[in-house]
């Protein structure tokens, strides 16, 4: 999961010179061209794309006690093809407050989020960005490093730290802050650093590889030119990183709606993130078009900024390729 | 060019940067060496999480069958990939490329929840229509780990075949070399490094993946995030920490091992750089 | 090997083309880059196409390696049409502008890989591959990578690479561009002379028209997609046959105007850049009264303190800047019109009397030999 920054990283830094050669594929006959490109493309389809028109269509249909648990939409009888449509799922999701309130407080969670990840990522990202080229390196792998082991592990090093009778209470009773523990775990709280620490690697990263590329010569100017640190700060470095701002914003934002593994582990059992509702429909309540109806409208939430972000990757990309 | 010193400010902030990012896993650490059953009180040094772990068969065996998903999926992801990577940047423009780059870059930042939904829907589907695939299992999660793994493998395959210079694979062409052995003789030699981190990117995907895989396996596929997730759903448990401290030391020595590799390579190519 | 040190005399072309281009053209979606070029190459003949990044040079480069395919026209190698030949099907090796060396790959392995391609014995192109390396002095570097080369040693290999299959056609893609310039100038005349010695037929692309003027025999004057003018160095200096060519090639004056004189021997030009008419010892294919350009180049416009007696190709104005250059300074002179006459006058000049210096009253003034009237 973490892996996805280096790749990115990388996406960034690219450069090549002459951007309408003509490639030495293309010299290929045509067909060996569409042949080589229908491997990947054919996978994709099929396992990426066509899912969603299942999802889609098992979302308008019935829950049944059967193998799958859900009724077909067409049925054949007495050569009659009846459609059955049952929007149901749908108007229960915009009619019952759980759902309702599960999306708005998954929003707001990776809302909250993106903003902490920022705030705290933008210092980090800036001062390895800045540091000497000798120490870059060393600085972002050991930011990155964390994030290279596993996911869980990095989750369940919080609940040790975050139990009632865990490390922080007792640091706090023995530093006498606090007489009785604070109730730490299973709060709206614990979800928030929890998810924090995980998902801040995704903003440093873009981050970095924009800051790094920032021209120092442009902050000297700035100086020259009477602007305090902080007002070139403001003036200079804030507006050349907005790329990098949206990218890491983005690259938190989107995964953080669906995250079901942080809240399942440290989250309240009372509120829940969206993730965990359709995990629960899946699993708890074996209701798959009811979990296909909530996969749909989150897709619905979030298929703009997925479409949004992949279109600036591209023009990143076609502007490196460019230079 | 950049400042030679970090500043107070930065020296504060990658301070406590990371403090937040360590102390955790530090602790972690600490407590898998801990006495005491209770992860919370410390009694004491010992090592006997570790042979409970080492002798826990449901952890050896889904060890061994996350290990051997990991290496087929990441196998598979990486030719898939890297041809991807090649028809996005050398194929240039063709019907259908928009599709083609949408779908390789969604599932990297598309909830996990609704990538492995999806997926199960579809295997579903195909085995009421051709009873094929029959239960779920190793089979399926390979496929939903390779879908996910290859955007990754063809985001790094295709941004080191951007900034490759083009003209290495037309001189190989002007020396009389066909297309397709000039991608043998000239282009995987020169990519073979991102491949291989592609490929580590792609196993450590795979390794780590529960979420895909929770809606993909069947009843007798339990992988290793599984098999934690199940133990550490019911509470704090130190045989966890003794794994978890095995987990990060393993990486830790590869992240560092691989990171001196690619500062190496990186060195002798800005000198050829600067060379030129 | 070696089958002439000698290149045919500039701009004879007595022996009959080894190379043509004939009306090709190459546009890229609406955007015609390539406009309509005829081009005939003589064998051993060192061809530089010089102009701007962007006039369509390199695209035309790109068309002979086979790079590119021309949206129409033919491109006749030797008696062959190879306008259609894949680029590894093609007699011809290019050396890239970034060398574009195998990074892989040896020194050796560099060089031999296109004599693999031809399926040579194992032996043959050892030797080959050993003669090459002996003729760019790059034997101690065989199996050195590309990386441990420095950027002239890289050139070298470059050049033997692409000149291993003993190609019927060298193409050089600003071939010292990525060199520094000491080393450049340095390098100009050894390549020629590499050239030279292997006898191979060779095209050059570059924007340095330095480079083009010390290597090549020919030098093809490209602009927007179209050749201007097609000539040896000194033609192209002396006798420029276009306003673009004129400014392209080193520094002049130019002076707009019209015909108002048209004798076979001499024209006379009348501008209101200068206060009377201008003598050009040259006639012109034009008409009484037709709008023309003069160029005069500075180290032909003299400065004095003294009208100027013989002539009527003088004018007077002051000092307006001087650069002071060592062996030689540029006067910059404003005359009464305004225009400002730049004159480069050689050091020795002011033996006798001192240099005129600021604002002060000067003639500028040439010979009616010195100046050269464009048509278009």
């Amino acid at each position: 999961m973490m892996s996805r920054l280096l790749s990115l990283r990388d996406s960034r830094e690219a450069a090549s010179r002459g951007a309408r050669r003509p490639t030495w594929w293309q010299l290929l006959m045509p067909s060996g061209r569409s042949l080589v490109t229908a491997i990947p493309y054919g996978w994709l389809l099929l396992f990426f794309l066509v899912p969603f028109l299942f999802v889609l269509q098992i979302s308008f249909s019935e829950v049944e006690i059967a193998s799958p648990p859900y009724r077909a939409l067409l049925t054949r009888a007495e050569d009659v093809l009846n459609i059955a449509l049952n929007i149901g799922n749908y108007s229960y999701i915009f009619g019952d407050p759980l759902y309702f309130d599960a999306y708005l407080s998954s929003l707001y969670m990776a809302l909250v989020t993106t903003l902490i990840c920022l705030v705290i990522g933008y210092p980090i990202a800036y001062t390895i960005a800045r540091a000497p080229e000798a120490k870059r390196n060393t600085l972002l792998m050991l930011v990155m490093l964390p994030f290279w082991t596993s996911f869980l592990v990095r989750v369940y090093a919080w609940m040790g730290i975050l139990d009632n009778e865990g490390l922080l209470n007792k640091a706090c009773i023995a530093l006498g802050l606090i007489d009785t523990p604070m109730p730490l775990m299973h709060t709206q709280l614990s979800v928030q650093i929890v998810m924090v620490y995980a998902y801040l690697p995704f903003m440093i990263l873009p981050l970095f590889s924009n800051l790094v590329k920032l021209d120092g010569r442009l902050l000297e100017a700035a100086a020259d030119l009477g602007c305090r640190p902080w007002e070139t700060f403001l003036k200079v470095t804030l507006p050349l990183s907005k790329n990098g701002v949206i990218a890491g914003s983005m690259l938190v934002f989107i995964p953080a709606v669906g995250e079901f593994v942080i809240p399942e582990l440290v989250g309240t059992p009372e509120s829940l993130m969206i993730g965990k509702v359709l995990w629960m429909e899946f699993f708890d309540n074996n209701n798959w078009p009811m979990a296909a109806s909530v996969t749909i409208v989150m897709l619905a939430l979030l298929i703009l900024p997925i479409i949004y972000q992949h279109k600036r990757e591209e023009k990143a990309l076609a502007r490196a390729a460019q230079r | 060019m950049n400042g030679k010193n970090i500043s107070w400010f930065g020296r504060v902030s990658l301070g406590l940067g990371f403090a937040f990012l360590y102390v955790p896993i530090l602790i972690l650490i600490v407590y898998s060496f801990n006495a005491s059953k209770l992860v919370t009180v410390l009694a004491g040094f010992s090592t006997q999480w570790y042979s409970v772990l080492f002798n826990d068969d449901a952890v050896i065996s889904s060890f061994g069958l996350s290990l051997k998903i990991a290496l087929l999926s990441s196998t598979m992801s990486v030719v898939l990939g890297t041809i991807a990577g090649l028809v996005l940047a050398r194929f240039g423009p063709f019907r259908g490329k928009g599709l083609f780059a949408g779908m390789i870059s969604a599932p990297m930042v598309m909830p996990e929840v609704i990538v492995g939904l999806s997926m199960l829907l579809l295997f579903v589907e195909l085995q009421q229509w051709f009873g094929f695939p029959a239960e779920r299992g190793v089979l399926t999660i390979w496929v939903g780990h390779v879908t996910l793994c290859m955007a990754y493998v063809t985001v790094v395959i295709r941004s080191r075949l951007v900034e490759m210079d083009r003209s290495i694979e037309e001189a190989a062409m002007d020396l009389g070399v066909r297309p397709l052995k000039i991608f043998f003789l000239i282009t995987l030699p020169i990519i073979a490094p991102a491949i291989a981190s592609s490929f580590l990117l792609a196993f450590t995907l795979s390794i780590d993946d529960l979420v895909i895989t929770a809606f993909l396996s069947g009843p007798g596929s339990t992988t290793l995030p599984q098999l934690i997730f199940s133990r550490v759903r019911l509470g704090l448990n130190p045989e966890i920490n003794a794994l978890a401290t095995i987990t990060v030391l393993v990486v830790a020595t590869l992240v560092v091992g691989a990171n001196r590799v690619m500062v190496k390579a990186e060195q002798r190519r800005t000198r050829l750089a600067v060379a030129t | 090997m070696v089958e002439s040190s000698v290149h045919p005399a500039a701009g004879t072309a007595a022996s009959k083309p080894y190379l043509q281009i004939v009306d090709v053209v190459k546009k890229f979606g609406d955007n015609t880059v390539v406009n309509h070029i005829n081009l005939s190459i003589s064998k051993n003949d060192i061809f530089a196409l010089l102009g701007s990044s962007g006039c369509g040079k390199s695209t035309l480069l790109r068309m002979l390696a086979g790079m590119e395919t021309p949206t129409s026209g033919r491109i006749i190698l030797d008696g062959e049409d190879i306008t259609h030949l894949a680029p590894y099907e093609r007699p011809i090796n290019m050396m890239f502008q970034s060398y574009a060396l195998f990074p892989h790959m040896t020194v050796a392995q560099n060089i031999a890989l296109g004599l693999k391609q031809d399926g040579l014995p194992r032996k043959e192109i050892d030797e080959r591959v050993e003669r090459m390396l002996d003729l760019v002095q790059m034997k101690k570097y065989a199996h050195r990578k590309p990386f441990q080369l420095s950027g002239g040693q890289q050139q070298r290999v470059a050049l033997a690479r692409s000149l291993a299959k003993r190609p019927k056609l060298l193409l050089l893609d600003e071939p010292l561009g990525a060199l520094d310039k000491k080393l450049r100038q340095q390098t100009q005349l050894e390549l020629v002379n590499l050239i030279d010695q292997v006898g191979v037929t060779c095209i050059m692309v570059t924007h340095d028209q330095e480079e083009a003027m010390t290597m090549a025999c020919r030098i093809g004057i490209m602009s927007e997609g179209q050749l201007l003018q097609i000539a040896s160095p000194g033609e192209l200096y002396e006798r420029p046959n276009c306003r673009f060519t004129a400014e392209f090639i080193g520094e002049t004056n130019m002076f707009g105007g019209h015909v108002v004189e048209d004798e076979p021997d001499y024209v006379r030009v009348q501008t209101t850049e200068l206060p009377r008419p201008v003598r050009v010892g040259h006639g012109i294919t034009g008409t009484l009264g037709m709008p023309v350009w003069l160029s005069v180049r500075p180290e032909r416009v003299g400065v004095s303190r003294q009208q100027p007696t013989a002539g009527g190709n003088w004018a007077n104005g002051t000092v307006h800047d001087i650069a002071y250059l060592g062996g030689f300074s540029i006067f910059h002179v404003r005359l009464d019109t305004g225009k400002v006459v730049k004159a480069s006058v050689p050091a020795t000049r002011w033996r006798e009397e001192a240099a005129p210096t600021w604002n002060e009253p000067v003639f500028v003034s040439w010979a009616d030999t010195d100046a050269v009237v464009l048509t278009q």
